[in-house]
């Protein structure tokens, strides 16, 4: 079963789980401990700051089972957006720590060194993923672009683990895989077919 | 270069979608769901909706719908209507919307559109502009669906939106609205010529040369298109439709 994980910073869910039905995926919202327990997949969404998510997520009291389904059990989790900075250490967008399942903190866009005027943030709109790596995320994929709204992104993640890069004043990490553990910076139920086959690859690959 | 986005812009009266000629006579076009659900298919990059109630009735934005259109909606979506609040915008935006068009009263208080850019960022914030020649040949704006003139210029009042924050104009010719004449290629370049920010050019649209016109003639940076994508020959009969990325291609769109 995939699980939505619904909190009080997961945003619209209905539009992840209406996308997975339109590829023929059944999948549930839900904030409970009995589903994500029985769940075989997880999509973490998220919308907003950092600390308020990691607040939102420790009083919905289920941070303990996600470690365990996440890290023991090796369940496989997509972070989206404020999701999958979440999975980092700490964010420069407040002081909570994160969850920390990866070695990569979350940074504020910076263009001082640039000082480009026109690259403002948020970076909001459509933006090409370059592959750093083959990558079955995004097999059937022509030239790949997503929809983007953010003013963080993450840094510092072991390189072999960086799948797609996008460039916005310099290049970020737009996606990851670490075993288990992937994270998309943009939004893929806003990002119609490259959307649904990254969601079906996610399913059907990890 | 930067892709000049080609995006339906849908009218929504009520639980209806409909299609309006000059802001008047609507034609039924169908269930907004529906139509969204066909707009998924074919892949368009972003879309308008406007609710015409909210705005010419002062009514408040039906959130409950958003919420309904914004789940089945597989791109980034921008609603218009009624907005008169940042607890308004607020509701919109956490339905799952992308952003937010401000018409009637950005107008009424320009100082909104500050207020506005700074909670949720310029990016959420557009103005939309419902503008007609005046009878001293001015293109004036007017406001609660294009039933009150206001007497300030288009392109004045764009720079005043630009300056306040806003992030993104959309650009109505209520003459040109349904007639499928083409956009108003003198309105669009009074008004892209004086913002930095970018203008979608609407009303008019009736064929791909005339987005064509929007874009290179006008300096549009995007063009909305209503009656083209949803209704179809001269009956009008309803039939939603958007042309193919190739299309668009031969067209250096």
């Amino acid at each position: 079963m995939i699980v939505i994980i619904d909190y009080q910073s997961s945003g619209n869910p209905n539009s992840i789980r209406n996308m997975l039905k339109h590829i023929g995926l059944d999948s549930t919202i839900s904030n409970k401990a009995g589903d994500i327990e029985k769940s075989d997949k997880l999509i973490l969404p998220g919308i907003g700051a950092f600390d308020s998510g990691m607040k939102n997520l420790r009083e919905s009291g289920l941070i303990a089972l996600l470690n365990l389904k996440v890290m023991e059990e090796k369940t496989s989790i997509l972070g989206i957006c404020l999701g999958m900075q979440l999975f980092t250490k700490e964010s420069e967008e407040g002081n909570s720590s994160g969850l920390g399942w990866i070695d990569a903190k979350t940074v504020r866009f910076n263009f001082s060194e640039t000082s480009d005027r026109k690259y403002r943030i948020p970076h909001m709109g459509w933006n090409s993923a370059m592959l750093k790596q083959d990558n079955p995320l995004y097999s059937n994929m022509i030239e790949p672009r997503f929809y983007f709204a953010h003013s963080y992104h993450i840094s510092g993640i072991n390189s072999e683990n960086i799948v797609t890069t996008s460039l916005y004043g310099y290049e970020f990490v737009s996606s990851f895989v670490k075993d288990n553990i992937i994270g998309v910076q943009f939004h893929p139920e806003k990002s119609h077919k490259y959307g649904m086959a990254l969601l079906k690859n996610f399913v059907e690959c990890y | 270069m930067l892709k000049a986005r080609v995006i339906p812009s849908l009218m929504l009266k009520g639980n209806r979608l409909v299609k309006t000629i000059k802001y008047n006579s609507d034609i039924y076009v169908g269930d907004p769901l529906n139509a969204i659900r066909i707009f998924n298919e074919k892949a368009v990059d972003e879309l308008i909706i406007l609710d015409i109630l909210a705005s010419a009735e002062c009514k408040r934005p039906p959130i409950k719908l958003i919420r309904e259109i914004a789940g089945e909606c597989f791109m980034p979506l921008c609603y218009g209507g009624g907005i008169r609040s940042i607890e308004d915008i607020n509701e919109i935006l956490s339905a799952g919307v992308e952003k937010v068009a401000i018409n009637t009263y950005a107008v009424e208080d320009p100082r909104f559109i500050m207020k506005a850019a700074e909670v949720f960022g310029s990016q959420s914030i557009v103005i939309s502009l419902d503008v007609r020649m005046n009878n001293k040949g001015k293109y004036e704006v007017f406001t609660q669906r294009g039933k009150k003139p206001t007497g300030l210029a288009a392109a004045d009042f764009a720079l005043l939106a630009q300056e306040m924050g806003a992030g993104e104009i959309i650009l109505n010719s209520i003459d040109r609205d349904g007639t499928l004449q083409g956009y108003d290629i003198d309105l669009i370049k009074s008004v892209s010529s004086a913002v930095s920010i970018p203008v979608i050019a609407s009303g008019g649209a009736g064929e791909l040369t005339h987005l064509v016109e929007a874009i290179t003639c006008g300096g549009a940076s995007a063009v909305a298109v209503g009656s083209m994508f949803v209704l179809h020959g001269k009956h009008r009969a309803v039939l939603i439709s958007y042309p193919s990325p190739q299309e668009l291609g031969d067209m250096s769109i």
